[in-house]
């Protein structure tokens, strides 16, 4: 134990405390708490049932008060632990509460009704999962649905935009043409251009191309992205000519020469773009708000947005399913968190 | 080993689909020339491009000199300046409701705000993070997960989880409970909702911003630091004067991209307070959403007139960037 503080607590050059050492752990904890604090705040929530979400002070983990069946009674009455006249507790069962006075019964000898003051009663609470949080919602709310249409666009989305986007960037590496710097800078110069700036326009191209509402009119505008020609092409800038040549001598055609020689070579620099990828399409929405309007074909960004905003929030599904959306991500970053802090850090670009 | 099986089970069909593609392939590469091809791979790209990206760039000019409610553009009046003027007839700018679109200059103002506080916070809460992941950390790739956890989450995601945590029976409140105070509703009260924005935009991007400084930070030669420690330099001045003076085109890169992101600030704030309460958080990016398509009274023409205002903006601000980028790049030449 002594060894493993002193590693985590060493500080440079083995001095004293200087005031940056603490300023640097109280930093990087409370960094830990406003960081994990929600996430880990939202996971317990939505575990918790609509009665125990609506309690306030609200308990850490779920906890929810235990009922019982008795006999003679149709509804499973709350248990209470209550502390009789001579000083002992028991286990009761409400029957219904009159003013101060609670008459309850026991569980198991249900015949004599017990009186008991209420200040003397403390419900009896036992943790519990209320896993049909997770489970009502696709059967429900379409939810499953939502979920494909996700897995849909960030999938079809993706390998488009890999097959798009490399090939641009092999004519854009490898070949000498008329126009190539024109296109280039035309790629980059879009980057400038984010869809909130063109979104009434782009609506209007979707709409005459029979794309609203349809998933094709969520895919399609995001596929050419300027970022993952750049980031490609610099990639593919570092593949020694030499090789396609020798190719050529070889009679492979272009085809073949993109196939079989460039794309392999490219696989990390691609690798890096699917993951973006990935992360971009899932995370959409502002695009796919506007271009789908029929509940079958939400994505589950906007599928959630649109019930979370309803008068009568079901704050037990929402929570719920927010947990659902975030799973894919956090997948991402537990596996795949070297690439993307490697990529971001290497072209500024997220 | 079943990796080998698996992909070669993945690869098979689409080896198979690339060699059916190939034939047609050659014979059109014998038409055109190996030039052509070039072409030929460049064509989905740029087609998709023009489509979805130039052609409504272009568009959007002449959907901002129209007007009605229509979307198709054969359906609508040409009305010249008339909307830009709509959108700047005021009698004083300082205050919105003295204009006609009085949503648009509150949008402008809230933006403003929300711009200036968040982009200086951003960059102050960044820098020291960054800071702190570069000292000799125990565990130092943990850490920097930790800051840059919320990056990756979804903005919808990011808004519900603050909004569950801002409301009543939240976990604000119950600490604030815990240490004797009576809860509130945080998301009913303007300050305190544009405060939240802020707040909630800092927790989701920094880390990005960070992960780029640290990268700066790492950059700086580390013979530097060791001269200065020989001459017993005090680590404020090392500071001062080794470590800002060399990450500042880094930094200033960085603010610029905070502003670019900044400025077209929508998803997890619409999610989190939908603008409200009144029009309190209410952005550009939300006004050309609702003028364009959400509101009963909805104006295309309008909307493409503010996105414009607000596209000059950005452009001028990515050509000081890639101004500040072509420096830095002619720096590290030389």
């Amino acid at each position: 134990m002594g060894k493993v503080a002193r590693f985590i607590l060493r500080r440079k050059g083995g001095k004293g405390w200087h005031w940056t050492d603490i300023f640097t752990w109280v930093w990087l904890v409370g960094g830990l708490i406003i960081m994990f604090g929600p996430a880990v705040w939202l996971v317990f929530s939505s575990l918790k049932t609509p009665a125990a979400l609506a309690e306030f002070p609200p308990s850490i983990l779920p906890y929810v008060t235990s009922q019982a069946t008795v006999e003679g009674y149709d509804k499973p009455l709350m248990l209470y632990d209550a502390r009789m006249p001579d000083g002992s507790t028991r286990v009761l069962a409400e029957v219904r509460r009159i003013g101060l006075v609670a008459q309850m019964v026991d569980p198991k000898a249900p015949g004599e009704i017990v009186k008991v003051n209420i200040n003397d009663r403390t419900p009896v609470r036992t943790m519990s999962f209320a896993t049909n949080n997770y489970t009502e919602p696709f059967v429900h709310f379409d939810f499953l649905r939502y979920l494909w249409n996700s897995v849909f666009v960030t999938v079809v989305a993706t390998v488009i935009t890999l097959v798009v986007n490399s090939m641009a960037a092999f004519a854009l590496s490898k070949y000498e043409f008329k126009g190539r710097s024109l296109a280039m800078l035309v790629i980059l110069a879009t980057l400038m251009v984010p869809l909130s700036v063109i979104m009434v326009p782009l609506y209007s191209i979707i709409s005459s191309l029979g794309l609203f509402n349809s998933l094709w009119g969520v895919i399609l505008p995001t596929v050419a992205t300027p970022t993952g020609v750049f980031i490609l092409r610099q990639y593919m800038l570092t593949i020694p000519d030499e090789l396609i040549d020798a190719a050529r001598m070889d009679k492979a055609s272009e085809w073949q020469i993109y196939w079989r020689i460039v794309l392999p070579l490219t696989a990390p620099a691609l690798a890096v773009l699917a993951i973006f990828s990935v992360v971009w399409r899932w995370n959409d929405f502002l695009w796919p708000l506007i271009v789908l309007s029929r509940r079958e074909l939400y994505t589950l960004q906007v599928g959630l947005s649109i019930y979370s905003g309803e008068l009568n929030v079901q704050w037990h599904f929402i929570l719920a399913m927010t947990v659902v959306t975030m799973i894919p991500v956090v997948l991402v970053f537990i596996f795949l968190q070297r690439f993307i802090t490697t990529g971001i850090a290497g072209t500024g670009l997220k | 080993m079943t990796t080998p099986s698996l992909s070669s089970l993945l690869l098979g069909p689409i080896n198979a689909v690339m060699r059916i593609i190939d034939a047609p392939l050659r014979r059109l590469q014998k038409a055109t020339g190996i030039g052509g091809m070039a072409a030929f791979f460049l064509a989905p790209n740029m087609l998709i491009f023009g489509i979805f990206v130039l052609l409504p760039l272009v568009i959007n000019f002449v959907y901002s000199m129209t007007g009605g409610t229509a979307f198709f553009l054969s359906e609508r009046d040409f009305v010249g300046g008339d909307q830009y003027s709509r959108l700047f007839e005021c009698q004083n700018y300082l205050d919105p409701m003295s204009c006609q679109e009085d949503a648009f200059w509150t949008a402008v103002g809230n933006t403003f705000w929300f711009v200036v506080l968040q982009v200086s916070l951003m960059i102050l809460t960044a820098l020291i993070t960054a800071l702190i992941l570069n000292r000799e950390l125990a565990a130092r790739s943990f850490w920097r997960a930790v800051f840059f956890f919320p990056v990756l989450l979804s903005p919808v995601v990011v808004g519900l989880i603050w909004k569950w945590i801002l409301q009543r029976q939240g976990l604000l409140n119950f600490g604030l409970y815990q240490f004797g105070m009576d809860p509130y509703t945080w998301l009913t009260d303007r300050n305190w909702t544009f405060a939240a924005t802020i707040g909630v935009s800092l927790w989701a991007h920094m880390g990005f911003y960070a992960l780029i400084i640290l990268a700066g930070l790492q950059a700086i030669p580390k013979d530097l630091y060791e001269a200065a420690e020989m001459d017993g330099t005090k680590p404020a001045r090392v500071f001062w004067r080794i470590t800002l003076p060399l990450l500042a085109p880094n930094l200033l890169v960085v603010v610029v991209l905070a502003l670019i992101k900044s400025v077209q600030v929508f998803d997890e704030i619409y999610v989190l307070t939908g603008g409200g309460p009144g029009t309190s958080t209410l952005f550009l990016t939300q006004y050309i959403y609702e003028t364009g398509f959400a509101s009963v009274l909805r104006n295309p023409g309008l909307a493409a007139a503010a996105s414009i205002l607000m596209g000059t903006v950005l452009v001028v601000l990515t050509l000081i960037q890639l101004g500040i980028g072509k420096r830095g790049e002619n720096k590290g030449k030389r």
